[in-house]
């Protein structure tokens, strides 16, 4: 059974139909690439995923349960997905460690011993645990980005979402985040992310989604998808004639 | 008719100006406890609550706070009971100071970054939690410089209190211009004293403003 | 309580009510233009002016901005004739209104210029334009667009804050409220109707002085 079973998804901001009907199923384990021109779709399918954007039409499933937009489905699903964001999103009154914590013992209940144990164990597992004190504008946008991770995985997640996690770092701090992901996906993590780098997708992931205005237009190994493109429009996407 | 001295004028306006202190304590606190349930209301989920405190903050910013202290003075005599000028004066000026502290809260809660409202959702936090861990304690350190600003407009305010018989430093002033002849020299002093008690905070408010500009250039 | 609202009286005592809005909305007319023009002199002077003056403007801006406007609008009233300077209600409430609203703009305005790219100042003098012309021709009217709606707050807080030049005899509509509540004993309904009537007018106000922005600043964009 898919971990993640996408149907016929539709998403419309006003006037503007965003996303046309996306089906994709993930198997646990799987790690999936979203690729595509901006204004494609991706970042708002990922959106929809976690629940930050309601769906018009069409249902997500995640291990089985279906993804309502109340309160309570919203943070049962929120539970098992976590996410990653292009900007961090770290909490600035907040110290890294404090950030990996804080969701641990006010949506989890877990005890504040407990939970710095796992915060700890986390910042450790992005090789961060020596900034567990540290505030996040005391640390380069790599480290604030692994700490956003260690922040997502210590609430013991099934899966991660990335949206575009490495976008808004300098070139040379890049790596680092892909090194902690890299890592995640050869631990057997189900990952779906919205990336822009292209030797990472085609290194590390199961799969390759080719999203275009709003559908999915190609879908394959990556082997298959950046060697043989079929359509015109990926062709065009990746450079080549 | 008995003679002021400078000092005689200046100690009478002292004492009173202790009352301008007191009102504004009372209106500041008053008003922050009223402004806090007028900004949940504002900012909280219930379409009802949000009406209500949009109406509110358009009535008592829209009107002069020289008639809410009339319709204080007189709404609360139409109970029977001989009002006293310092209660109309402490509930209206309450009200008033409520008004413009929820909106320059609300401010502060709507400057908190989205990412931060999509971060704590991603983290399964319910509204509640959200607001109570992650955007009130981001929001509370913008918003410490304007509403010390504010606390300036509360001083000045007190000075209408005198208009309903509250007898604290404006209303002082006049007392004594009526014994002295003296004008210029009693509202001058008058004045002073405001100022006194008006420009330290005025100055601390710019300060902290600075700093924070400062501790936000670093992000 | 069995209190019984009365409301009888209004069209008797219309014309006063009239009045009395005419004479407050000829202050804060008055206010506003004036005000806002001194206000530009003296953020001119704070933010690019001569040393000398700029100290001068910061002086009145903080006494103006520290102290009430009725302790203001007395010590003009009352305690200028001590100095042979005789000013009737009006005048009195009028200068009054200026002054303050004169000192607040003068803020507003100097946080304007004071968020103009450097860029702009540059270009100016490499055109061979001297720093006032600069400021007149190129910095000015986006300053004032980026500040208009603040402006536009402040003027609507001068003009509820006129409310008390009733105090000077000045026959506002607040003094207009008095004169009738002493005369048909209706004090609360009466304070209702003038209180609604300022808040009319506040929104009339408000909604002016966004046309007029619209009318100035036409599309142009800021920054």
């Amino acid at each position: 059974m898919s971990l993640i079973a996408i149907t016929e998804v539709k998403k419309r901001f006003g006037d503007n139909e965003v996303l046309k009907g996306i089906n994709i199923d993930v198997d646990p384990g799987e790690v999936i690439a979203i690729i595509g021109k901006s204004g494609s779709g991706k970042s708002t399918l990922l959106r929809c995923i976690n629940g930050l954007e309601s769906i018009d039409d069409g249902s997500i499933l995640v291990a089985g349960a279906q993804l309502l937009p109340d309160e309570l489905h919203l943070k049962a699903l929120r539970l098992k997905v976590g996410m990653i964001f292009q900007q961090f999103n770290l909490f600035p009154h907040l110290s890294a460690g404090r950030n990996v914590m804080l969701s641990q013992m006010v949506v989890k209940k877990t005890p504040k011993a407990e939970a710095e144990v796992m915060a700890r164990k986390m910042l450790d597992r992005v090789g961060l645990l020596h900034k567990f004190d540290a505030y996040p504008d005391q640390l380069s946008g790599g480290q604030q980005q692994r700490v956003a991770i260690a922040r997502a995985l210590a609430m013991q997640p099934i899966a991660l979402l990335c949206d575009e996690i490495t976008s808004a770092l300098d070139p040379e701090l890049v790596n680092e985040v892909l090194a902690v992901v890299k890592e995640l996906a050869a631990e057997g993590m189900t990952l779906m992310m919205v990336t822009h780098e292209m030797r990472f997708a085609r290194d590390v992931c199961s799969r390759v989604v080719f999203m275009h205005q709003g559908r999915v237009h190609e879908i394959g190994p990556p082997g298959e998808v950046f060697g043989n493109p079929k359509t015109p429009e990926l062709k065009q996407f990746l450079g080549v004639h | 008719m008995m003679e002021f001295s400078t000092w005689d004028i200046l100690r009478n306006l002292l004492l009173a100006a202790r009352w301008t202190v007191l009102l504004s304590l009372v209106s500041f606190i008053g008003g922050g406890l009223v402004g806090l349930l007028i900004l949940f209301m504002r900012i909280g989920k219930l379409k009802a609550g949000r009406i209500f405190a949009r109406g509110y903050i358009e009535l008592f910013q829209g009107t002069p706070l020289l008639m809410q202290l009339f319709l204080a003075f007189f709404g609360l005599g139409l109970f029977g009971i001989n009002v006293p000028a310092w209660l109309a004066a402490g509930l209206a000026l309450i009200l008033w100071t409520a008004s413009f502290l929820a909106e320059i809260w609300r401010g502060c809660v709507e400057a908190v970054a989205k990412g931060q409202w999509e971060a704590s959702s991603s983290l399964g936090m319910g509204y509640v939690q959200q607001m109570r861990w992650v955007i009130l304690p981001q929001a509370l350190k913008v918003a410490v410089p304007p509403t010390v600003g504010f606390s300036v407009q509360v001083v000045k305010g007190t000075a209408l209190t005198s208009i309903i018989g509250f007898v604290e430093l404006s209303k002082a002033g006049t007392m004594v211009t009526n014994a002295t002849f003296l004008p210029f020299t009693v509202y001058g002093f008058v004045a002073l004293i405001y100022f006194a008690l008006c420009w330290p905070l005025s100055k601390s408010s710019q300060i902290l403003e600075r700093k924070l500009n400062v501790a936000h250039r670093n992000h | 309580m069995t209190y019984v609202f009365d409301f009888s009286w209004l069209g008797e005592y219309m014309p006063v009510l009239l009045k009395g809005i005419g004479i407050t909305l000829q202050l804060i007319a008055v206010g506003a233009v004036l005000g806002i023009s001194l206000g530009i002199a003296c953020a001119w002077a704070r933010a690019l002016g001569p040393k000398w003056l700029g100290g001068i403007v910061a002086v009145y801006v903080e006494l103006i901005r520290n102290t009430p406007f009725l302790i203001q609008l007395f010590f003009i009233f009352f305690g200028l004739p001590s100095l042979g300077l005789q000013l009737g209600e009006l005048t009195a409430a009028n200068i009054a209104m200026v002054v303050n609203l004169g000192a607040y703009s003068c803020e507003i305005v100097r946080a304007g210029i004071q968020a103009t790219p450097r860029g702009q100042f540059e270009a100016g003098a490499s055109l061979a334009m001297s720093p006032f012309e600069t400021f007149w021709h190129v910095v000015l009217v986006p300053a004032l667009q980026r500040i208009w709606p603040a402006l536009s707050s402040q003027v609507v807080i001068v003009m509820l804050g006129s409310a008390v030049v009733s105090q000077i005899a000045a026959e506002d509509l607040t003094f207009a409220a008095n004169f009738i509540q002493s005369r048909n004993f209706r004090a609360f309904e009466t304070y209702i109707v003038s209180t609604l009537i300022y808040l009319a007018l506040a929104i009339l106000l408000r909604q002016l002085l966004r046309g007029v922005g619209w009318t100035l600043f036409p599309k142009r964009a800021t920054r």
